[in-house]
């Protein structure tokens, strides 16, 4: 834990191995600090055996499935610790669906997706990493994936 | 080929025994689409041809078509007098046009309208162009004008003329051909160049694409020559669209420079891309291509009615 620089968390959610300058893109993402009143670290460049990486470290809190698929988007390598009484419970990798559904906006203005229908927004996943995403409507496929999560 | 209830969303969903399935059937098919043979083989179905944004060539071929097979057709060509206006979602638009019909025919100016449409109908859905997206029979059709004329897609040098970057049919029809095995040169101004997608996609099926701008080069060894039409609007200064219009029009004088039984396409509608001269030659196909739109889209609705026989 030396290379951490912060002190472990009691309960709550590491995410670990965020591609080297994301972390605050996965803050974005996951609406902190407006979502949180809980302590939550943040450490950038930490240097690792795959090079550097940043580290979000949240308390309080366990990620659900669609909020791993959102960091999936933008660190695909991201591993995601939670934490209880100071020890790891589980471990995982995470991993892009091959759908994404209702968590990124089309940016095509006249794709269907952007009208007032009642549908969600879907894309799929034709590559992990670097992932790339093609809309289920338009076909288009987005440059720019973080700025299209919503 | 079993092709009874499927949607007809994009040409890339198509399988290439399905495409030459259709295509084999719209050739049994155009006796009946010139009136020289009857059928009434969809006399029990009623079709909705909704199209949201003009057409003329695309709408009145599809209705042509139903009623040469002895069906009928609802709908209409302007959204105008629905409830569009006043606020209905398509998806219920859809949803009333489905419990009114057995199919569906639509035209809309937004991309993914047609595969929003096919989540909501039971019915098949047939897009007819949604936006800048696809338009699938306008690909079935110029791919069947191809065959009639050349016999073979595979091995034929294929020009696509005009604006590559926003013109509809030609990035399904590029992905087509390539599909098929043709050679492909890509002609249009530096502007408005075919989108690296489509180049890519090409590159897929084992096609190198030639982008260039001069057209005098690729029509010497052209088999094919598919024109599109320049819009004025996608060039700032109206000197250059002048310049560029000017260098890809066909004229008799240029097609002298190209093969004797090259063949000259255009989705229609033209302006001033093709001079009027090059009607009366046996390399002007445009009309034949608009005309075969009939048997094509008569073969494609007996098929996702599932009749096989007329």
């Amino acid at each position: 834990m030396k290379e951490l620089k912060i002190t472990p968390i009691k309960e709550g959610t590491v995410i670990d191995h965020i591609t080297a300058g994301n972390a605050v893109k996965v803050l974005h993402i996951l609406k902190i600090p407006e979502t949180t009143t809980s302590v939550v670290s943040v450490v950038i460049n930490v240097p690792s055996k795959i090079g550097r990486k940043d580290i979000v470290k949240i308390e309080n809190r366990e990620l659900d499935p669609k909020e791993l698929n959102k960091i999936a988007l933008i660190a695909p390598k991201a591993t995601i610790n939670i934490i209880r009484d100071y020890e790891v419970v589980k471990k995982t990798k995470v991993q892009l669906p091959r759908e994404v559904v209702g968590i990124l906006k089309c940016p095509n203005p006249t794709c269907i997706s952007n009208a007032r229908e009642p549908i969600e927004s879907r894309f799929y996943v034709i590559s992990d990493d670097p992932p790339r995403i093609r809309c289920y409507y338009c076909e288009r496929e987005p440059e720019d994936v973080v700025d299209r999560i919503v | 080929m079993d092709f009874r209830g499927r949607d007809v969303i994009s040409i890339k969903e198509l399988s290439k025994d399905e495409i030459k399935g259709i295509l084999s059937f719209a050739k049994k098919m155009v006796p009946y689409a010139k009136g020289e043979r009857q059928t009434r083989v969809l006399e029990d179905r009623v079709l909705s041809v909704l199209f949201f944004e003009p057409s003329t060539r695309t709408r009145l071929s599809f209705e042509s078509a139903m009623t040469r097979l002895g069906g009928r057709f609802i709908g209409f060509a302007d959204p105008g007098g629905t409830s569009q206006k006043k606020g209905e979602s398509l998806a219920d638009t859809i949803r009333m046009a489905d419990a009114y019909s057995d199919a569906i025919v639509l035209r809309h100016p937004q991309e993914g309208a047609a595969r929003l449409s096919a989540e909501f109908a039971s019915h098949p859905v047939i897009n007819a162009g949604d936006g800048a997206g696809q338009h699938p029979t306008q690909t079935l059709l110029d791919l069947f004008t191809i065959v009639s004329e050349k016999k073979k897609i595979e091995g034929q040098n294929i020009v696509l003329l005009g604006d590559l970057k926003y013109g509809r049919t030609v990035h399904s029809l590029a992905y087509a051909l390539a599909f098929f095995g043709a050679n492909l040169s890509f002609v249009s101004p530096e502007s408005l160049r075919m989108p690296k997608e489509v180049v890519g996609e090409c590159k897929e099926f084992g096609v190198e694409p030639v982008s260039t701008s001069h057209l005098d080069k690729a029509i010497k060894e052209a088999d094919v020559l598919y024109v599109t039409r320049i819009q004025k609007e996608r060039f700032p200064d109206p000197e250059e669209y002048n310049k560029v219009m000017g260098s890809y029009r066909i004229t008799l004088d240029l097609l002298k420079n190209g093969k004797e039984d090259l063949i000259v396409m255009h989705p229609l509608p033209r302006v001033m891309e093709i001079d009027p001269e090059v009607d009366a030659t046996p390399h002007a196909k445009y009309f034949t291509q608009a005309f075969n739109g009939v048997p094509v889209r008569m073969a494609l609705l007996a098929l996702i009615f599932g009749r096989k026989t007329l």
